[in-house]
């Protein structure tokens, strides 16, 4: 994986001290909150509900050992025992002393990691496919780019306000598993005719409340000219996006006024600007430099059988286990989703354990999910029945990857100064309700996604089945929306109508369910009987007697 | 003319973020200790007062929230309220009610009766 250069790190440890005198000056009252409130955002550093709030990049959710251990002990040290895996593949830490942040920032800079960049007006940490470098349908490895695109944005000047925050994904493979399609700008790695590989560009895309499915912008870039092309579509934006309306200035309410003809009219004008300075170019030399990081191990030539072992192993390898791309390797699901647990969160104990694992098994990364699980992305199978058995003592063993368990929660009221109702209680309650495991495989792959406002940092819009908290005259109800998807068949969801009460919504779920195995042709997941049918079966049913009395 | 709703004033602490409660002119960190307002005049004239905790740099985002009472104590109104005073309704361990479980919400069950609709889906 990526390592710090001498620039990388001194710039980081430099943002610490800066940091420091900046938390310093406020407590003296240097600084009132209205100046610091912005530098603490640079930082990563929010005012949630009950405590302060560190979010943590990981960028392209790739982390090692030694990062995992760094991140128990902040857990441990600094806060109350345990993280929280974002929908970004960031960490976040729900207690933090302000006071103590600068130097939980100098503890993460010693094992090259830090908050910068993960909140305020900026291009944001960037994601990637959770299995690159891995994955059997992979064409290249999506994180070298990453890595180009976040040295490129890391206080780029021209990119540092801009009209609101910015987020990019960079996916190697035709199967998305990185959401591209809902974010501001993506990079899709694809082959042209002549079997060159370089860059499908995606803008415009957005959850929150007017979400959009980003389209195509720029067909092909060729590898060295991907910046230069990046920095022109941040150019359309930075000058066109509206400053004047919160709601309107992401770049998806800009590229959906534009319209992609004028949209990829106006990014070409101002690449072929920056091609005649002739700057912008990533030299050849760069990108080889920056792809022998991210060298995968060398594998070793090794029998393709999956070891044997027991039911609870085996229900494990349906769900949990991918295909890798070596011979004798697979790719494993750790899934942070215990039925009634709380997604994403994984305590100091677990984060050490695993780190553990990974050494004791020779492996190097560790990766996180935008779907909040971890990924352990070269198991040698034979390896699998041991790793599974201790993945078990630790709680980590659930095997539900995929299944109608694996929920997507964002954090809700329970701790988020956003949210309007609760969201990891309704995780639960579902959770519970599904815990069978014959009744989740008779389910099949399902993805319910849950938010508590329309931030939508729970993905709702995305969901086959997605949840949105809202709040009523202090009452928490929650609205349905079927048919979203965040993979290469990308859509939004609909909503279905009137919300549920927070006791309701689990039963309502459970109908939806019902309908749809009456309904389901053979091999037809939730999502393709959902697009089959469409919504009036479901809501028919869903409401249950209380239908007529929410019309 | 109706009575005016009972608030309470709350804030958080700069330091360390923990959630705070106005009380004769200072800052307590539980709910059941705090000062209930019956009016809006002393409510206001707190908030205004609060003002100089924040110039002091002690506190971060004063504001009133309304409140009810009945015989088991105070509560919060609103949920948001309720999870501030308490911590997080899915972890008991931890935040005020971790240490005084006294502060945990009693469970407010809402007649289907009385719930309100929701029938704007225009989001």
């Amino acid at each position: 994986m990526y390592r710090y250069d001498e620039f990388d790190a001194r710039f980081v440890a430099e943002r610490v001290e800066q940091f420091r005198g900046q938390v310093a000056r406020r407590l003296s009252g240097e600084l009132n909150e209205d100046q610091f409130k912005p530098l603490r955002l640079m930082n990563g550093l929010y005012l949630q509900l009950h405590a302060y709030m560190l979010r943590i990049a990981v960028p392209y959710g790739t982390l090692s050992a030694k990062q995992l251990r760094m991140l128990a002990h902040i857990a441990r040290k600094y806060d109350k025992g345990y993280g929280h895996f974002t929908t970004r593949q960031n960490i976040q830490f729900n207690w933090p002393k302000l006071v103590d942040v600068p130097d939980i920032l100098a503890d993460l800079a010693t094992v090259e990691m830090h908050a910068i960049q993960t909140s305020g007006n900026c291009i944001r940490n960037v994601t990637a496919d959770h299995f690159a470098g891995a994955a059997a349908d992979e064409i290249e490895d999506p994180r070298p780019i990453a890595e180009i695109i976040r040295q490129w944005s890391s206080l780029h000047p021209e990119f540092s306000f801009l009209p609101r925050k910015f987020k990019i994904a960079v996916g190697g493979s035709p199967n998305d598993r990185a959401a591209l399609k809902f974010h501001d700008m993506a990079l899709e790695i694809v082959k042209n005719d002549a079997g060159e590989t370089g860059y499908r560009v995606y803008v415009g895309g957005g959850m929150g409340r007017t979400p959009y499915i980003g389209y195509v912008v720029g067909d092909f870039v060729a590898k060295p000219d991907i910046l230069a092309f990046l920095e022109s579509v941040m150019r359309v934006y930075n000058e066109q996006g509206r400053r004047d309306n919160l709601y309107k200035s992401r770049i998806k309410i800009l590229a959906n006024a534009l319209g992609p003809d004028e949209m990829r009219r106006q990014t070409m004008v101002e690449f072929e600007e920056i091609k005649k300075a002739g700057t912008l170019q990533v030299p050849r030399e760069e990108l080889h430099r920056i792809d022998a990081y991210f060298a995968p191990p060398e594998f070793e030539p090794l029998p393709d059988e999956m070891p044997a072992s027991d039911v609870d192993f085996e229900n494990w390898l349906k769900t949990n286990v991918a295909k890798h791309r070596a011979p004798g390797y697979a790719i494993a699901t750790i899934s942070l989703k215990p039925i009634g647990g709380v997604p994403g969160d994984a305590t100091h104990e677990q984060l050490d354990a695993l780190a553990d694992l990974m050494d004791r098994f020779g492996m190097s990364e560790i990766r996180v999910s935008h779907e909040q699980n971890l990924v352990l992305p070269h198991v040698k199978k034979r390896d699998l029945p041991a790793i599974f058995a201790r993945l078990k003592e630790l709680g980590l063993a659930t095997p539900n990857a995929g299944l109608i368990t694996d929920i997507i929660a964002c954090p809700g009221l329970d701790y988020c100064d956003l949210a309007n109702a609760r969201s990891i209680p309704i995780a639960q309650k579902i959770s519970e309700r599904f815990a069978d495991l014959d009744r989740q495989h008779h389910i099949g792959e399902l993805k319910i996604k849950i938010s508590g406002c329309i931030n939508a940092c729970g993905h709702h819009h995305a969901g086959h089945i997605g949840i949105l908290g809202v709040d009523k005259k202090g009452v928490e109800f929650y609205q349905l929306q079927l048919g979203g998807s965040g993979a290469e068949d990308a859509s939004i969801g609909e909503i279905m109508g009137p919300g549920f009460g927070q006791d309701d919504i689990a039963d309502a779920v459970e109908r939806v369910i019902g309908c749809y195995l009456e309904l389901r042709k053979d091999g037809e997941r939730f999502l393709d009987t959902y697009r089959r049918v469409g919504m009036t079966p479901f809501k028919n049913v869903a409401y249950g007697q209380d239908l007529h009395a929410a019309y | 003319m109706a009575a005016p709703v009972p608030q309470m004033l709350t804030a958080n602490r700069l330091r360390d973020g923990d959630v705070l409660y106005w009380k004769s002119g200072a800052w307590v960190e539980s709910l059941k200790d705090g000062e209930i307002f019956h009016e809006a005049a002393p409510a206001n004239a707190a908030l205004t007062a609060a003002q100089a905790y924040v110039g002091d740099n002690v506190v971060v985002n004063p504001y009133l929230f309304d409140v009810r009472m009945d015989a088991s104590g105070i509560h919060p109104v609103k949920e948001r309220e309720i999870i501030r005073a308490a911590g997080p309704s899915v972890r008991d361990d931890l935040g005020k009610q971790a240490t005084d479980p006294s502060v945990r919400p009693v469970p407010r069950p809402v007649p289907r009766a009385a719930q309100p609709k929701d029938d704007d889906v225009s989001i």
